[in-house]
C-alpha cells in the first residue's frame, strides 16, 4: 500500500498524459463529425471534454498531494516546499512556480471546457462540437508544453534530498494562494471567448445568436481577470512593503492588457448581440484578447523581460510557447483573414448614436491595450536592435493611460444613456450639462477646501469619476421614471452595467486620491518615539522577535493617535526565512474607507531603533472597491433573463436541428 | 470593405513573432552586464567554510579561477554541482562562496556530494555577496590572476555554458 502511494507523481503524471489523449480525441472526432455531418460524432465532444477535465484534476491533485506529504523526491515539490512550510502554502506552493502555474493553467482549461460542455446544453451540437475542439486545439498543446518542458512530476532520484528548499517567500501569503488561480481562471477563460469566434468562423454562422452565446462566457472570464488584477495589486501593496499597489510591471501590463481588450469586447458583443454590427471586429477582439492571454504566459514564462514574477528563464522553454503562440495566434488570425464576412454589416447608424459610442470606447480601449503593450515590448525591441538595455518607466505609461482613461470615463458618462441607431447630441447635452458643470464646480471646490491647494490632476480625476457617477444615476432616474420601485425591473443586464460603470468611477477616485493625497514619511524611531504625519501621530511602543514556522522575525509594534486618541495599534514586522534566508517585509495596515495607514519596517539602527517608513495613503480602498464593482456588476449582467430564457427555446431549435442531422 | 485589409492583423503578428524570435535567439538573457566587469574582487576577511581559517582576497590571487556562490538551500546549485566536480578533475581552480547558508549544513553537502572547490569562502549573512551584487545562487565569476573580474555568470554551469566561457577562462591571465 504504502509504494503505491510512493508512486503518486507517476499517476500524476500518467493522468496528465490521458488528459493529452482525451485533448487529442476531443480536436479530431468532433471536426471529423462536423466535416460528415455525422452528429454522433459531433457528440463525443462533450464526454471528451469531461474525461479531459477529469485526468487533469487527477493530475493536479497529485501534484498538491506530493506537496502535502512532503514528497522531496520530486524536484519541483523539493525546489519549492520544505517540511516547516504550514499545509496551506504547501497547497499554493504547487502553483509557486513555473511547472505547477502551467498544470493549474491546463487544469483551468480544462475546467472551462467542461462548463461549456455541461452548461451550453442549448447550442446546436455542431457548434458545441466546433467551441470545443478548438479549445481541444489550446489544450493539446499547453499540456504537450507542460509534458515536454515543464513537468512537475519529475524525480530527483536515487538520491532524493532529505529536506527542500522553500518557497519563494515573497509568496508565501494568502494573496498567492487565491491571487494566481483567480487571474489564471481570467487569462484561461478568454479562450471560451476565443473558441467561440474561431467556430463561427469556421462555420460562417457569424451573427446574433453568436454574440448571445459568448457573450455570458466572456463576462464570466471578465469577472474572474478584474478579480484577478484587484488581487495582484492588493497583494503586492501589503506584501511587497513599499506601498505601492501599481508599478507597471511587465507581468501586471500582461494581465492589464487582456482585461482591457477583453472589456472592449463586452461592449462590442453587445452590438454585435443587439444590432448585428461589428461582427470581424468582434471576432478580432476575441482572437486578440485571447492572444494578449497567451502572450502574457510567454512572457512571463520564457524570461524574455525580466522582472520579478518571471520563474522561470529558460529559451528554450520560450521556444516552445513561441510556437505555441504562432500557431494559435497566425493560424486564427489566418483563418480570420480568409474567413471574416467583408460584406457591410445590413443595419445602419448614425454619427451620434449607441453604436458610435460604443465604438469610440473599443477604439479607446484598444488604444489604451496597444499603448501598454508597445511599452511592455520596447525595452525588449530596443535590446533586440542592439541599442542597449533600458525600461520604460512608469512616466510613460502614465503620461499614456491617464489621458485616455479621463477619454474614455467622459465617453462612458454619455454613451451608456445613449440610443441605438440615432440619437442627437442635443438630447444627451440637455440632460447631461448640469452633471458635468456640477463634476467640475465640486472636483474644484472640495479640495480647495479640504487641502487648500489646486491641483490640475485632482480636478481632472475628480470631475470625470463625479461626471461618470452623475450621469448613470441620470440615466436610472430617466429610465425608471424616478421610481425607484420601478428599478429592479431594468433588467439585470443595465442593473449590472450601472453598477459595473460606478465601480470605474469608485476606483478613478481611489486613483486621483491616493496619487495626489499621499504621505510618507521615512523616519529614524526608537522606542518610545513618535512621529507625527499629517494628523497622525504614531508611536514606537514595543520592540521584540516572533518565531514563526519556517521564519523569525522582528517586531515593532506601533500606537496610532489621532487627536491624542488612541485609533489603532499596528504591528510591523520584518521576517528572515531560514530555509533560503531571504528577508521579507510585512507591512503594518490600518484600513479605513478614506485611508489607509501604512508602517513598514526598514533597517535596525543602534540603541533598539528602526529606520521606519510610516504612510498616510487617502481613499486606497477605493481602487479595489472599484473593481468589486465591476466584477459585481459582470455577474449582475450574467444572471440576466435571457440568456436562460432564450435558452429554453433553442433547446427545443437544437433537437429539431439535430433530428435534422440524422435524416439528413 | 476589401479582404485584404483582414490580412494586416495577421502582418502584424508575424512581424511581431519574428521579433521576439530573434530576441530569444539572440543572446544569453544570464549574462547581464555586471558593474564589476574589469573591476577588481571586491577586498574580503572572511574564514573558511573547511577549517575556520581566516583569508583574504590575496588568497585568491596569483593564478585565473573561477569563484562561485552557492547554497545547500539553492536546488540550481545541487545540479550544477556534478559539473563542477568535472571541473575541477580537469583542473579548473574553483574557490566557493557559501552564501547565506548554515555552515555545517554545507559541509555535509560537500561530504556527500564531493568538494570541487580549493576551499570555501563562508558568507553566512551575504556581506560578500552584496558586494559582488549576487541576486541568486548560483553565479560565477571569473576572476583573472590579477585578482580582476573577468565575466560573470548568473544561473548553472554546464557543458554549453562552459564551452563559451572556457574561451574567456583560457584567455585570461
Amino acid at each position: 500500500m504504502t509504494e503505491l502511494y510512493s508512486m503518486v507523481p507517476e499517476f500524476g503524471q500518467l493522468a496528465l498524459i490521458f488528459a493529452f489523449v482525451c485533448a487529442a480525441f476531443q480536436v479530431v472526432i468532433p471536426l471529423v463529425g462536423v466535416n460528415r455531418g455525422a452528429p454522433w460524432l459531433m457528440a463525443y465532444a462533450r464526454p471528451l471534454a469531461t474525461g479531459q477535465a477529469l485526468f487533469l484534476l487527477i493530475s493536479l491533485f497529485s501534484l498538491a498531494y506530493c506537496f502535502v506529504v512532503d514528497d522531496f523526491s520530486v524536484a519541483y515539490v523539493a525546489a519549492n516546499s520544505n517540511t516547516a512550510l504550514p499545509t496551506p502554502f504547501k497547497i499554493s506552493a504547487v502553483w509557486g512556480a513555473h511547472e505547477g502555474s502551467l498544470l493549474l493553467w491546463v487544469t483551468m482549461l480544462g475546467l472551462w471546457s467542461l462548463a461549456v460542455a455541461w452548461l451550453s446544453k442549448s447550442l446546436p451540437i455542431d457548434m458545441i462540437a466546433r467551441v470545443l475542439a478548438v479549445m481541444g486545439m489550446v489544450s493539446v498543446g499547453f499540456i504537450l508544453f507542460t509534458l515536454e518542458t515543464s513537468n512537475p512530476f519529475s524525480r530527483h532520484l536515487p538520491s532524493a534530498p532529505a529536506e527542500g528548499g522553500d518557497l519563494n517567500p515573497l509568496l508565501q501569503d494568502f494573496g498567492l494562494i487565491v491571487h494566481p488561480p483567480t487571474l489564471y481562471m481570467g487569462y484561461v477563460g478568454l479562450s471560451v471567448a476565443f473558441a467561440f469566434a474561431i467556430a463561427a468562423l469556421m462555420s460562417g454562422r457569424l451573427d446574433a445568436a453568436w454574440a448571445r452565446w459568448s457573450r455570458p462566457w466572456t463576462t464570466a472570464a471578465w469577472i474572474f481577470l478584474t478579480v484577478g488584477i484587484a488581487l495582484g495589486s492588493w497583494w503586492a501593496y501589503y506584501e511587497l512593503g513599499w506601498g505601492g499597489w501599481w508599478f507597471w510591471d511587465p507581468v501586471e501590463n500582461a494581465s492589464l492588457m487582456p482585461w482591457l481588450v477583453a472589456t472592449a469586447l463586452l461592449h462590442s458583443l453587445a452590438v454585435t448581440e443587439k444590432r448585428g454590427l461589428f461582427k470581424s471586429w468582434t471576432v478580432l477582439l476575441a482572437i486578440f484578447a485571447f492572444s494578449l492571454s497567451l502572450l502574457g504566459t510567454f512572457l512571463v514564462r520564457s524570461g524574455v523581460l525580466t522582472s520579478v514574477h518571471a520563474f522561470a528563464s529558460d529559451p528554450e522553454r520560450g521556444i516552445f510557447i513561441l510556437a505555441l503562440l504562432g500557431i494559435c495566434v497566425g493560424g486564427s488570425l489566418l483563418l480570420y483573414a480568409i474567413k471574416a464576412p467583408t460584406v457591410a454589416s445590413s443595419g445602419r447608424f448614425e454619427l451620434v448614436s449607441r453604436e458610435m459610442f460604443l465604438l469610440l470606447n473599443n477604439l479607446l480601449l484598444v488604444v489604451i491595450a496597444l499603448a501598454i503593450l508597445i511599452g511592455t515590448l520596447y525595452p525588449l525591441v530596443y535590446d533586440f536592435m542592439g541599442l542597449g538595455k533600458l525600461s520604460v518607466g512608469a512616466a510613460w505609461f502614465n503620461t499614456m493611460f491617464v489621458p485616455l482613461s479621463v477619454g474614455l470615463a467622459v465617453v462612458v458618462g454619455a454613451g451608456a444613456m445613449s440610443r441605438w441607431k440615432v440619437d442627437s447630441l442635443g438630447r444627451i447635452g440637455t440632460m447631461l450639462w448640469p452633471a458635468a458643470i456640477a463634476a467640475i464646480v465640486f472636483a474644484i471646490i472640495t479640495p480647495m477646501i479640504i487641502s487648500g491647494e489646486l491641483k490640475g490632476m485632482v480636478v481632472l480625476g475628480l470631475s470625470v469619476s463625479i461626471w461618470l457617477t452623475l450621469a448613470t444615476f441620470i440615466d436610472v432616474w430617466k429610465k425608471s421614471r424616478g421610481q425607484i420601485t420601478r428599478i429592479p425591473n431594468l433588467g439585470m443586464s443595465y442593473l449590472g452595467m450601472i453598477l459595473a460603470h460606478l465601480g470605474v468611477a469608485v476606483t478613478i477616485v481611489g486613483v486621483t486620491m491616493v496619487a495626489n493625497y499621499s504621505t510618507e514619511k521615512s523616519v529614524r524611531i526608537a522606542p518610545g518615539e513618535r512621529e507625527t504625519l499629517g494628523d497622525y501621530v504614531f508611536e514606537f511602543a514595543q520592540g521584540g522577535h516572533i518565531t514563526g514556522p519556517n521564519y523569525t522575525s522582528d517586531a515593532v509594534r506601533f500606537n496610532v493617535y489621532e487627536d491624542d486618541k488612541l485609533i489603532s495599534t499596528l504591528m510591523a514586522e520584518k521576517r528572515r526565512y531560514t530555509a533560503r534566508g531571504s528577508v521579507m517585509t510585512e507591512a503594518a495596515i490600518d484600513v479605513s474607507l478614506f485611508r489607509d495607514l501604512y508602517v513598514s519596517m526598514g533597517e535596525p539602527l543602534d540603541n533598539g531603533a528602526w529606520g521606519m517608513r510610516l504612510q498616510v495613503k487617502p481613499f486606497m480602498r477605493w481602487v479595489w472597491l472599484g473593481a468589486i464593482f465591476m466584477a459585481c456588476g459582470g455577474f449582475l449582467a450574467m444572471l440576466d433573463k435571457r440568456y436562460r430564457r432564450r435558452a429554453d427555446k433553442k433547446v427545443t431549435a437544437a433537437k429539431g436541428a439535430e433530428l435534422g442531422g440524422v435524416n439528413a | 470593405m476589401n479582404r485584404s485589409l483582414l490580412f494586416i492583423p495577421l502582418g502584424i503578428f508575424v512581424l511581431m513573432a519574428v521579433v521576439f524570435w530573434i530576441g530569444l535567439g539572440q543572446e544569453d538573457k544570464t549574462s547581464l552586464p555586471s558593474p564589476l566587469i574589469d573591476h577588481p574582487f571586491p577586498e574580503f576577511s572572511l574564514t573558511v567554510l573547511e577549517d575556520s581559517r581566516a583569508v583574504t582576497k590575496a588568497d585568491i590571487v596569483g593564478a585565473p579561477a573561477l569563484v562561485n556562490v552557492w547554497a545547500t538551500w539553492c536546488p540550481t546549485c545541487k545540479q550544477e554541482h556534478t559539473f563542477l566536480n568535472e571541473l575541477a578533475s580537469q583542473g579548473v581552480r574553483i574557490f566557493g562562496i557559501n552564501y547565506k547558508d548554515n555552515d555545517e549544513k554545507a559541509k555535509d553537502w560537500l561530504m556527500s556530494f564531493g568538494n570541487p572547490y580549493i576551499w570555501n569562502l563562508s558568507d553566512p549573512n551575504g556581506q560578500l555577496g552584496l558586494e559582488l551584487g549576487v541576486y541568486g545562487a548560483p553565479e560565477t565569476f571569473l576572476v583573472d590572476s590579477k585578482g580582476i573580474i573577468r565575466a560573470k555568470h548568473i544561473g548553472d554551469l554546464n557543458p554549453k555554458v562552459w564551452q563559451t566561457l572556457k574561451l574567456q577562462f583560457e584567455a585570461m591571465e
